[in-house]
């Protein structure tokens, strides 16, 4: 450390403590013997066992991963659409209500966007299900893809294209052979932010679903209103588990891949 | 041709699904509530021609706005709501410049995998999150056992389904939002600027203050925002940590629609909770701007 | 080169590959290029050079494709373009970056543009490994455009625009982003492959030297319009205005009155000092204004007076820059003018005679500058 000090030794130590803390007491507890959470009665996994024959929590689990796979890819392909309108579309009317609408939802109050879309749905006759959160997390999710894309295009250096086009491609041939494969991280990353808001959503989902699909928040949201209940806690550390493997992998793939690449632009430059 | 396509679909998805509900909203706060299905009216029918047009138009009005502000349960949830955001995010700000400038002063090798410590709750349920404070904060819980223990106190704190429980959960939350942008900007400081104010007599203190943070006033402004902004409408940590006597707009939203079926004066106190959100959007959005612009 | 035998600009029965009609192209209000009228030859080498905002880049990139001009027609080999996008056109560019396909080996991003085409993979084979030979690149077919150095990257980009043998090879400061050393290797090493491959080049710079070494002819460009366009010994020698004369190389510049003595102009330029005399095609009108401009390496500079010299004129050395090979003295006149005399270090430095403060004597012959109206 350039200055090491003890004040920033101890404001990282207590804030990782504080930001982690409770998320250690959730997993150690999940394996707590005892119905009660707070007392610690020995180590047992018999709420893993619980859980897993909970068809209810089964079912949840099932409707919330498809109702993430499937509107994650739709905001996808519609936000990194959006992104490209944002960066590259030029002028055109209706240019400035566009980007407005692609980045309200982002600091909209979830209720009003639950509210509002449970209203057009109610209004144009559609049944509330899976459809219906598909279409609302669709929407507010593509919007976050717009924004982690187009902060991509925005640096992405536009004579690749050009030179896609002057060597023979057609745009749409230029867009999949040149630009998609070079920004595919961000689509990516924004694929996984749009699964992961999909995952996460309880009040947007409240409010579009009907009584036919209920998804996990959903169901963790009526338990806990009743308490603490190790069942969640099992559940939570399963989640934050799948969560951590997948941040972790992550960053050490882009870390490897960036210090590869570093390597081999500095042996690049050595008379070969 | 293609270019019409790019720009249509998008387009007209966010139409579709954002603007028209969203005018529905507005349309709906100035109706009636009825006991019908859906219950309000009017209901507008155009086969009905200009005259039911007419008619339909002059049946809107402002009664439910009028409504809410006789009734101080809804500008006593505004305020409260203005109140909880206000302090909260001074709260997360003292909390989360001293691990944004730790981090931006550690190792550079450190650096990333710090960064990525901040990012990773960002990735976990914020649900879970806030459900992890349940177990700890209730009367029987951890922080209270601990407590007891050290013998700090000799009765358990009622710390749950209070307003403290609530700042305690939104600090929480929000800290990873409030921590990266005041990072980013501490990070891309150049050391030799510090150096430079104690060469010229500053000493470390005032440095700090006449360098350092004006250096990190865009990320302050930015990370303020970001905290303040979602947290009036937060619905999740008033209903979880909260109490009876915690008034959010975005609880008593919910529970206007969910519990009390009064749609129009749910659309009503959206319509409002949106009008009171446009001025830091919008102060939020310039200083984006000038950021990017300073940028170059 | 072939400059003396290679002239299709001179000859009223040669076709031109490329002709810019009354072209013109404004973005908003700023006027890129200014009512353009340009031919160029096949297989010409051709430069467009000016400061950056001059409209080279616009230029180019309406050949290309990119840009389509606001009025005016572009036609190469006879076909008007205005409708042809780029990936119709048989024109290829190579990019100031390079726009090397960053996810793509050498090999792929030199045969991208051959697949597109359809081509079996046997001609592209040949073609690539071909293209490799040419650029001596063949060694790194496999490796990705991050692993490989500056220079290697620029042959790529070379190769990769010239493996679909386009009639037209446009290339965007192809050289701007390489050391002074590598750049001199390389600008023959164009040369070289344009005179091989036969194709037309033009290219874009702001590097007088590079378009003098490459090209064929050079077209001065300033604020949209082109100043001149000559060979490159002309254009240095025979510059057609202030303007061109001041961007290619050094110049000492005298404004004054003309006055005509016989077959010859004579430059008035101050009072007390001997009138300039010069030898010139245009006429002049006596009184009209009038500039003298002369390199400093046709300026003679002696301690003593020169005896039989049209144009001499005394003053004192101001500064001497000693740049190993050559010496530029810049002498202060009495009227003020400093004035920059080149000669050829062929001499040690100690037996060099001339040094700071020293009265001197500056001397030309009549032919020695030019005079320009403008």
């Amino acid at each position: 450390m350039k200055r090491f000090s003890w004040f920033n030794a101890t404001a990282l130590t207590l804030g990782f403590a504080f930001l982690y803390i409770p998320m250690i007491i959730l997993v150690v507890y999940s394996f707590n013997a005892s119905k009660l959470v707070t007392v610690w009665a020995g180590f047992s996994t018999q709420w893993y066992g619980e859980l897993i024959r909970n068809e209810e929590f089964l079912n949840a689990a099932w409707v919330t991963i498809k109702v993430a796979v499937i509107s994650s890819t739709i905001a996808t392909v519609l936000g990194t659409m959006g992104a490209y309108v944002l960066v590259r579309a030029g002028r055109f009317s209706g240019r400035t209500l566009f980007s407005g609408m692609i980045y309200a939802p982002l600091v909209m109050p979830e209720v009003i966007t639950g509210l509002s879309l449970l209203l057009l749905f109610i209004g144009i006759g559609l049944d509330r299900g899976v459809l219906t959160i598909v279409l609302a997390h669709t929407t507010f999710s593509m919007c976050y893809v717009s924004v982690v894309v187009s902060s991509r295009l925005t640096t992405f250096d536009q004579s690749l294209e050009e030179a896609a086009l002057d060597l023979g491609c057609s745009p749409f041939e230029a867009f999949r052979l040149v630009t998609l494969p070079i920004i595919a991280p961000a689509v990516i990353s924004g694929w996984l932010l749009a699964f992961t808001l999909s995952l996460d959503d309880l009040v947007i989902a409240s409010f579009t679903t009907g009584p036919s699909a209920t998804t996990l928040p959903i169901k963790i949201f009526s338990a806990v209103r009743l308490g603490v209940s190790p069942e969640i806690n099992a559940l939570s550390t399963i989640m934050i588990g799948i969560v951590t493997v997948g941040v972790i992998t992550a960053s050490l793939v882009t870390k490897q891949a960036a210090v590869r690449q570093a390597r081999e632009e500095r042996m690049a430059d050595r008379p070969a | 041709m293609r270019r019409l396509t790019l720009i249509a679909v998008p387009y007209l998805w966010l139409i579709a699904l954002f603007l028209i509900p969203f005018a529905i909203v507005l349309k709906i706060s100035l109706s009636d509530v009825a006991l019908a299905r859906p219950p309000y009216m009017p209901q507008l029918d155009i086969t009905g021609g200009w005259v039911a047009i007419r008619e339909f138009f002059a049946a809107l009005d402002f009664e439910n706005f009028w409504f809410l502000t006789t009734d101080d349960l809804y500008w006593k949830a505004y305020l409260s709501s203005l109140q909880i955001a206000l302090l909260s995010t001074v709260l997360t700000l003292l909390v989360g410049y001293p691990i944004a400038y730790a981090m931006a002063r550690a190792a550079p090798e450190w650096r990333p995998t710090l960064l990525m410590l901040v990012i990773l709750p960002f990735w976990t349920s914020f649900l879970i999150r806030v459900y992890a404070w349940m177990g700890i904060l209730s009367n029987e819980g951890l922080l209270n056992q601990f407590l007891l223990w050290l013998g700090v106190i000799s009765e358990p704190l009622t710390i749950l389904n209070t307003n403290t429980a609530v700042y305690i959960g939104i600090v929480y939350t929000y800290l990873p939002f409030m921590i990266l942008p005041i990072y980013s900007a501490l990070e891309r400081m150049d050391d030799s600027l510090l150096e430079a104010a104690e060469d010229l007599g500053c000493s470390r203190l005032s440095a700090f203050w006449l360098v350092t943070i004006p250096l990190s006033k865009n990320g302050i402004i930015a990370g303020c925002f970001l905290v303040f902004i979602p947290t009036i409408g937060e619905f999740v940590i008033p209903s979880l940590l909260g109490g009876s006597e915690t008034l959010m707009i975005g609880k008593v939203l919910w529970e206007e629609f969910f519990s009390n079926r009064d749609w129009p004066v749910a659309s009503a106190v959206a319509v409002i909770l949106l009008l009171i959100l446009v001025i830091p959007i919008i102060l939020f959005q310039r200083n984006e701007q000038k950021q990017r612009e300073a940028e170059g | 080169m072939t400059q003396c035998a290679f002239a299709p600009w001179n000859d009223p029965e040669e076709k031109p590959l490329i002709q810019f009609r009354n072209v013109s192209k404004r973005f908003g209000d700023f006027t890129a290029i200014d009512d353009l009228t340009q031919d160029i030859f096949e297989k010409e080498f051709f430069a467009l050079l000016g400061p950056s905002g001059c409209g080279k880049t616009t230029m180019m990139r309406m050949l290309a494709g990119f840009d389509a001009p606001t009025e005016g027609q572009i036609l190469i080999a006879g076909q008007d373009m205005a409708r042809v996008p780029p990936n119709k056109r048989a024109v290829n560019m190579m990019f100031q970056s390079y726009a090397l396909f960053p996810h793509l080996t050498v090999w792929d991003n030199i045969a991208f543009g051959l697949k597109r085409e359809g081509k079996d993979s046997e001609t592209i084979n040949a073609r690539v490994d071909e293209m490799l030979r040419l650029t001596r690149l063949a060694k790194f077919a496999k490796r990705k455009p991050h692993q490989i150095s500056g220079g290697q990257r620029q042959r790529v980009a070379l190769a990769r625009s010239l493996a679909k043998a386009p009639k037209l090879l446009l290339l965007d400061e192809p050289l701007g982003a390489l050391d002074k050393k590598l750049r001199q290797d390389t600008q023959f090493e164009l040369m070289d492959i344009q005179e091989k491959t036969g194709t037309t080049f033009v290219i874009v710079t702001h590097d007088q030297e590079e378009a003098m070494t490459v090209a064929s002819r050079v077209a001065v460009m300033d604020e949209g319009r082109i100043v001149q366009v000559a060979t490159p010994d002309q254009i240095y020698e025979a510059p057609n205005s202030v303007y061109v004369a001041d961007f290619i190389g050094d110049v000492n510049i005298i404004s004054g009155r003309a006055k005509t003595q016989g077959d010859k102009v004579a430059v008035l330029w101050a009072e007390a000092q001997p009138d300039i005399l010069g030898t010139t095609s245009k006429s002049f009108s006596d009184g009209q204004e009038i500039h003298f401009a002369i390199r400093p390496e046709k300026v003679g500079i002696s301690p003593d007076e020169p005896a039989d010299a049209q144009n001499k004129i005394q003053g004192k050395v101001l500064d001497i820059a000693y740049l190993g090979n050559i010496s530029t003295y810049h002498v202060e006149l009495p009227t003020g003018h400093i004035i920059k005399a080149q000669t050829a270090n062929t001499r040690r430095i100690a037996r060099r005679q001339i040094t700071w403060e020293d009265p001197v004597w500056l001397s030309w012959t009549d032919t020695a500058g030019v005079l320009l109206e403008r």
